[in-house]
């Protein structure tokens, strides 16, 4: 049953990635798809330039519209950032996101040890905050060509998802790619590389330390819809589920801590069912209470 | 504190169907489409 159920959460994430990433004719000509459904953004983080992306990137396009010379705010993605965030936190980091199933698989590679937490973990955690702020939020706006508009600098020097889906399979395609490699590219592809490596010895490096779209459903976390509880009368504090917690947070303590992938591992190992999830309302909770009462 | 929370939640929905549909008024959606239909060199770093 405790398979079956983790491996729910992989059937998911895979049935996710390719509804998102469908359009499969891309790969065969190295071109990307232009049909409507790219004025729609998809939940996780999934680069517009890979050849069979179907919907866009929520990071990728609040760059593009902040960046442009008519705005300087982006109130549809915003607002679309709201409402995922409000209504499913970071469910969607631990569910619904390409790069996170990709980060997952890669963890499964054996190795000799894997690291369960790095030094200044803690502290490190915050990093991904800084790159909101710093390469998301505020250097595209500011850095401006001679005409005002701004560069997607996250996704430019940062973002390994972008190479990974996009770079590699359309610089295979594209012979005109491959002529202009220059720099940039050997910059990100080492990016990829060190991300990759780091996916195998630690659990979701690039969720932790560097994904700025975790950030922001992380901020939501406390307050989304989807949330999940503890029943304190079942909690025998024994702290297995801090133990299972590959996001090393403590569940029976914080269980809607924003680091909190919603993946269920603690829920999966705790011996007294003492943590459950769902989409649950006060007047909901308060109506079962009173009528268990009676 | 869990109704406060549950207050901030719908607020911050409400808020963002409002934002959505102000910024699909104001055409940033256009936007979006623009720059999601070709490639995106420097995201693919070649630009």
């Amino acid at each position: 049953m405790d398979k079956l159920r983790e491996h729910i959460r992989l059937m998911v994430q895979t049935i996710v990635t390719i509804v998102t990433n469908g359009y499969v004719k891309g790969f065969a000509t190295g071109k990307i798809y232009t049909g409507d459904l790219k004025k729609v953004c998809v939940p996780g983080l999934n680069c517009y330039s890979c050849p069979s992306a179907l919907g866009s990137c929520p990071i990728g396009s609040y760059q593009a519209v902040i960046g442009d010379r008519q705005f300087k705010f982006t109130f549809y993605i915003t607002g679309f950032l709201m409402v995922v965030g409000s209504t499913l936190g970071r469910l969607v980091c631990g569910w619904l996101c390409p790069f996170g199933l990709t980060q997952d698989l890669l963890y499964k590679v054996p190795f000799i040890k894997k690291i369960k937490r790095i030094r200044r973990d803690k502290y490190l955690r915050y990093f991904k905050y800084i790159i909101l702020l710093v390469f998301v939020l505020i250097l595209p706006l500011f850095v401006v060509d001679i005409i005002g508009q701004g560069s997607p600098v996250f996704c430019k020097w940062i973002c390994p998802v972008g190479t990974l889906e996009g770079g590699i399979p359309l610089v295979l395609l594209n012979d005109t790619f491959v002529e202009a490699i220059g720099f940039l590219y050997i910059w990100k592809i080492t990016i990829l590389v060190l991300t990759i490596v780091f996916s195998i010895l630690i659990y979701r490096p690039f969720c932790k330390y560097i994904c700025p779209l975790g950030a922001i459903y992380s901020i939501f976390n406390g307050i989304s819809l989807y949330k999940y509880k503890i029943d304190n009368s079942k909690c025998i504090k024994c702290g297995v589920c801090s133990k299972a917690c590959k996001m090393n947070i403590e569940p029976f303590k914080t269980p809607n801590h924003i680091e909190c992938i919603r993946c269920g591992d603690c829920k999966r190992v705790c011996p007294t069912a003492a943590i459950s999830s769902g989409i649950t309302m006060v007047n909901k909770e308060k109506k079962e209470h009173n009528s268990s009462e009676i | 504190m869990n109704k406060i929370r549950e207050h901030i939640n719908k607020v911050i929905f409400i808020l963002g169907i409002g934002f959505m549909s102000y910024g699909l008024y104001r055409g940033e959606i256009d936007i979006v489409f623009q720059k999601a239909i070709k490639i995106c060199l420097e995201c693919i770093g070649i630009g």
